[in-house]
């Protein structure tokens, strides 16, 4: 199993960077995350961050950007403007989530 | 008397009448099965009807023909389940009562949730996961003088999701064959980041699409289609022109589901995926397409699952511990043109992978490689189906995923190698 340093701890992630234990996610190793990827986190972010984090803590599973709309309330759209081209991928990784799945 | 009721008479709730009728008393033990319409329709043929390969009464039979003696089949729409009670409620207003529900009413498309897919359906927007889309769109291609045909996927999951791909091949050689393909140029959108959802899989298929001159427009997840303009549009504003669109609408399960405060975002019944039974419910199974499991949506998942089902269910009325546990399996063919096709074979934890089938090295199938018995033996599926899956007989084949014959891509053999330890 892979692991990389981010801000000075040891994570354990798989093959394409996303963490394979939720449970070493914090919301500064979020920022982290973010930044790899090109995207600085405002308070917008910060609202589909919490809502895929406590949707997760209860379902076990990453919510899907349908998911996301409907029940976390923010529309298709802006998780595109949030997060762009990839809303799905990009926000289960800053998360510290598994892909969502739905592809299978 | 106890009553167990159905709820659907697809491919998965017929499997299940017939395995269940022979094993429970009749004295003992009603079963009721309902469903909606009175046409029980094969529907892996609706993806050949298009090129004119079936013809449409070659997919249609009454439902009660394949439903054995001592079942009773209400067709009638479904209001709701009243779960408290024990309770389905039927539109016009009667109830039926149960001990044991299963839940096998699947998905179905839904263009209305697409703004705009809707209003040219059937002119230049068509569909081929219905009878009808998929009579229509024969019509549609007869005389079509060749352009822009557009094959789109809308949002995953869907039932049978190697159906868009075999479409797209299906196409291209059905163009060949008519010495027009030099007219058409093809397009594959999905909102996939590939070809397919597993990444062994996912290549061997890109290099297909490619082989064929096929455009594949990945990770585009629709937000419209302007049917004046004949364009689809994506949330991150990419737009892609058609002249034909052949769509894949948005699957959701039955709306009595969301009535019965039973179901997910998209209708589908929260399920345990070793089970089969509905999340907080233990006396409700859900088999099919019906539920959450993370596979495919596919006849031959369900027809794995019923078989493990059927085994849980006796030991459950008996009061005894259910011991089968579902792996996930599936295993498709797809269809690649040319008289060729490809079969899949996985489950929850193991990707599609090379190699043969059933058996290591002689097969005779290959797996992730076009061959003739690929073909052929998609072709003899359709006898199998009404013959020997519907009805319930044993197909000797093992229900649970085999590593048998299987080819590992190096990082994937350590971690299969654990699971059919754990197996």
């Amino acid at each position: 199993m892979p692991t990389t340093i981010m801000n000075g701890r040891e994570i354990p992630v798989d093959a394409e960077g996303f963490l394979t234990d939720p449970s070493a996610w914090d919301e500064d190793l979020a920022t982290v995350l973010a930044a790899n990827i090109g995207i600085e986190l405002t308070d917008e972010h910060w609202k589909v961050l919490r809502f895929l984090r406590e949707d997760y803590a209860t379902q076990g599973e990453t919510a899907t950007t349908r998911r996301v709309q409907s029940v976390g309330g923010v529309p298709t759209k802006t998780q595109f403007q949030l997060f762009p081209k990839k809303p799905a991928k990009k926000m289960a990784y800053i998360a510290g989530l598994p892909k969502p799945r739905g592809c299978v | 008397m106890k009553n167990l009721l159905v709820l659907g008479a697809g491919t998965a709730g017929t499997m299940v009448v017939n395995k269940l009728r022979s094993h429970l008393a009749a004295d003992e033990w009603r079963i009721t099965v309902v469903d909606s319409s009175a046409t029980h329709h094969y529907q892996p043929g609706f993806l050949f009807i298009p090129f004119g390969i079936y013809s449409p009464d070659e997919v249609s039979r009454p439902r009660s023909a394949s439903i054995p003696k001592g079942v009773r089949l209400v067709t009638a729409e479904i209001d709701r389940v009243e779960t408290e009670a024990n309770t389905v409620h039927l539109v016009g207003g009667d109830t039926l009562a149960y001990d044991y529900l299963v839940i096998a009413t699947g998905t179905t498309p839904r263009p209305d949730e697409t703004p705009g897919m809707a209003d040219d359906l059937g002119g230049s927007v068509h569909e081929f996961y219905t009878y009808e889309g998929s009579v229509a769109l024969a019509e549609a291609l007869k005389d079509w003088p060749g352009g822009r045909l557009v094959v789109h996927v809308t949002e995953m999951p869907i039932k049978c999701p190697v159906a868009p791909l075999e479409f797209t091949f299906l196409a291209d050689d059905y163009f060949t064959r008519k010495g027009m393909r030099d007219k058409v140029e093809l397009t594959y959108v999905t909102p996939l980041s590939g070809a397919f959802t597993k990444p062994v899989a996912s290549a061997t298929l890109g290099t297909m699409l490619d082989e064929r001159s096929i455009t594949v427009e990945p990770d585009f997840v629709v937000e419209s289609i302007d049917p004046e303009a004949k364009t689809l549009s994506s949330y991150d504003e990419r737009e892609v022109p058609y002249d034909l669109l052949v769509t894949v609408p948005l699957n959701m399960g039955a709306d009595y589901i969301a009535r019965s405060g039973l179901g997910d975002e998209l209708n589908f019944v929260p399920t345990d995926k070793r089970t089969l039974q509905a999340k907080g419910h233990e006396n409700i199974f859900v088999l099919g397409d019906a539920g959450d499991l993370p596979t495919s949506k596919a006849g031959s998942v369900a027809h794995f699952a019923v078989h493990g089902f059927t085994k849980n269910f006796l030991a459950l009325i008996e009061g005894k511990p259910m011991t089968e546990s579902f792996d996930g399996h599936a295993n498709c063919f797809i269809e690649s043109g040319g008289g060729k096709g490809l079969l899949i074979d996985f489950n929850y934890d193991v990707e599609p992978l090379t190699g043969t089938y059933p058996l290591p090295v002689v097969g005779p199938l290959q797996l992730l490689k076009e061959t003739r018995a690929n073909h052929l033996g998609k072709l003899a599926f359709r006898w199998i189906y009404w013959n020997v899956l519907l009805p319930g007989r044993p197909i000797p084949l093992p229900a649970h995923m085999s590593m048998t014959g299987k080819h590992l891509p190096k990082e994937a053999a350590d971690s299969a190698a654990e699971i059919e330890e754990k197996v």
